[in-house]
């Protein structure tokens, strides 16, 4: 059986999709360890699955309350989330200029 | 004895009763550390002399001023006639991947060093609640990205308290490890495919994963949602069923956590096996580990040794009346890691988007031209190669064009997983089990840097434990022996849904009838050491 690869161009899209950036060393062994892994994915394409198997998200059926009602509810001490901010201006997150924003 | 040895259950009694003050028990505890543990983990490689090398180096940070402050609430209100809870001074640790209020959480990654989060997560808040003595958080893979707890980003990583060459296995290695080496009595892990319950045995003590749901998510970082559960760490049964007594109920802060009813997990122990009906498949001798050119799945045997122990755990429980069945099918096991590398790495990708610099955590201290490369630059600093594999691997596997036949598939497969189980089961079915008993791990403790970089080898470290999470099923792992070089052996107990006191029951009832083994008297190396001193 042959089993596909991902393709060093196939990578380097991800890798930019990703928000990442990767030096030479890191990309060869990254991908690698990527093909290394679909080798056992693979095996999947292999299962033969029952007729009437549903795909399931969790494997036990949530039994939790269920979403809570969607009313905002303000944070008692929103200046100790801005204390860990990187870089703050006048109470918000600020961040470099976003490219080809006016 | 000293004051470490004692369970968290006699710790507690002791408190309680005012025959211990908190104070003294942390003080013992504190000085164990000290003892034992050498320096924290640090961001970068750290120079180490032969003697610090070979210490457990479980913590990234002891909480030493809460603790004390704990230690003197619980003692005011033993003074004062009031209720200081069931964990009364009980020293435990926390995986450094729940929130604690005002104190660094790292996930023991760079991208977080600097965090000190806004609130506590609701596993820890009710350790807190319950009188425990909350030491510090303790090291592990990076966003538990591992099974050896050699990714994470805080220098250096735990070792085994068994032989320090070893790993602690992972990620919850620095929780098990600084139970193993009784530096705390309790921890605090996270359990995905594996993290609790591997660690444990290879560290030699209990690790439960509850149900899905059996406790709160709310404040931990998620690594794959679906999967992740908190769980106790401890050095028995008894201690195991307490820690989840507390921690255990459903939470309006996470929507997941179940509302179906705690049970008495302390008292479920008295009710013995007898009757028990306990399983044993040929799906969990072997482990099913492929090929990379053709992806052929190939069998390789578990350790012999691993293998005995199982079938030891299964002679004691039939002497005390339970009914081993063997031969249950469960044909899907050999799926679980494949499923798994999908499943999970499609989570952690989506989970790991929020990390970029603006809002809290690391920032790229180099000049960018815009936000873009302010993102990509902090993510490529602040993430470790693990953390980088795991979001390209699941953006790979989520991805248009590949996702019908890799993430659709492993969800039905993992449907699958969890049909064996309800299979085996069934009150009406062919099997009509309890619980099923299994082997934790494949082999016990690698050694450094053995496994580490190959991350399918690793991944496969976790073969025996994952299906539970994929099923959602609670699981137990339980010392069962040593082998020849004195590393711990783990045997698991996998239960129904919310069946935590029938894996407890078991695990109980297998634990008290070996109480006298030879074994059971062999202390890990690193406390051996402190004797010898």
């Amino acid at each position: 059986m042959s089993i596909s690869k991902i393709s060093p161009e196939l990578f380097q899209k991800l890798v930019g999709l990703a928000a990442l950036e990767l030096t030479d060393e890191e990309s060869a062994y990254l991908l690698t360890e990527m093909n290394h892994q679909l080798s056992s994915v693979n095996a999947l394409l292999q299962v033969p699955l029952d007729a009437d198997i549903q795909p399931t998200l969790h494997g036990i059926q949530c039994q939790g309350s269920g979403p809570r009602a969607d009313v905002w509810q303000p944070f008692p001490t929103p200046s100790e989330i801005l204390a860990g901010a990187p870089e703050t201006e006048a109470g918000m997150f600020a961040v470099p200029d976003v490219k080809g924003a006016k | 004895m000293s004051l470490n040895q004692l369970s968290a259950l006699e710790v507690a009694a002791h408190v309680r009763a005012g025959e211990l003050s908190a104070r003294e028990v942390l003080e013992a505890s504190l000085s164990q550390i000290r003892a034992v543990d050498g320096q924290p983990g640090r961001l970068d490689k750290q120079q180490l002399d032969p003697a610090e090398e070979q210490k457990v180096h479980a913590f990234i940070r002891l909480t030493e001023d809460l603790a004390h402050r704990q230690a003197d609430e619980v003692d005011r209100k033993i003074s004062a006639g009031e209720d200081p809870g069931i964990l009364a001074g009980v020293p435990v640790s926390i995986k450094d991947i729940f929130t604690l209020q005002g104190v660094e959480t790292t996930a023991a990654s760079r991208i977080l060093y600097n965090f000190k989060p806004p609130y506590t997560a609701t596993p820890v808040q009710k350790l807190i609640e319950a009188g425990a003595l909350i030491l510090g958080k303790v090291n592990l893979d990076e966003f538990t990205f591992g099974s050896s707890s050699e990714s994470s980003a805080f220098k250096p990583t735990p070792n085994n308290p068994w032989n320090t060459s070893h790993v602690p296995g992972g990620s919850s290695g620095g929780s098990t490890a600084s139970v193993a080496a009784e530096e705390v009595a309790l921890s605090l892990g996270t359990d995905t495919g594996g993290s609790i319950r591997q660690p444990a045995a290879f560290c030699g003590v209990v690790g439960l994963k509850p149900t899905y749901g059996r406790v709160s998510r709310y404040g931990l970082m998620a690594f794959s949602s679906s999967l992740d559960c908190p769980g106790p760490i401890a050095r028995n049964i008894s201690d195991a069923a307490l820690m989840l007594q507390a921690i255990a109920g459903t939470d309006p802060k996470d929507s997941t956590s179940s509302v179906v009813p705690t049970s008495n997990y302390l008292e479920a122990l008295k009710e013995g096996v007898k009757g028990l009906r306990v399983g044993l498949s040929p799906d969990y001798t072997h482990l099913f580990y492929p090929d990379f050119e053709t992806g052929e799945l190939s069998l390789e045997s578990i350790q012999k040794e691993i293998s005995e122990s199982v079938l030891h755990a299964a002679s004691v429980l039939a002497d005390l009346g339970a009914e081993i069945v063997e031969k249950v099918p469960l044909p899907n096991t050999k799926y679980s890691i494949p499923t798994y590398f999908v499943v999970s790495r499609v989570e952690a990708a989506s989970n790991l988007h929020r990390f970029d610099g603006v809002k809290y955590g690391y920032r790229t201290p180099v000049e960018v031209e815009d936000l873009q490369d302010l993102i990509r630059r902090t993510r490529a600093e602040g993430f470790g190669s693990e953390a980088k594999l795991r979001i390209l691997m699941g953006m790979y596997l989520s991805s248009e064009g590949f996702a019908a036949n890799y993430y659709q598939r492993a969800l039905k497969v993992r449907a699958m997983i969890r049909r064996d189980f309800e299979r085996a089961f069934d009150p009406h079915g062919e099997h009509r089990l309890d619980v099923v008993l299994t082997p934790t791990t494949a082999t016990t403790a690698f050694k450094r840097n053995d496994v580490f970089g190959n991350t399918v080898r690793m991944q496969y470290s976790d073969q025996m434990t994952v299906s539970a999470n994929h099923a959602g099923l609670p699981a137990v792992s339980v010392p069962g022996g040593l082998d020849a070089d004195n590393l711990p052996i783990g045997i698991q107990f996998i239960g129904p849904d919310f069946r935590e006191d029938l894996i407890l029951r078991a695990g109980y009832a297998y634990e008290q009838a070996t109480l006298d083994e030879a074994w059971r008297s062999v202390r890990p190396a690193i406390l051996r050491q402190e004797v010898a001193k």
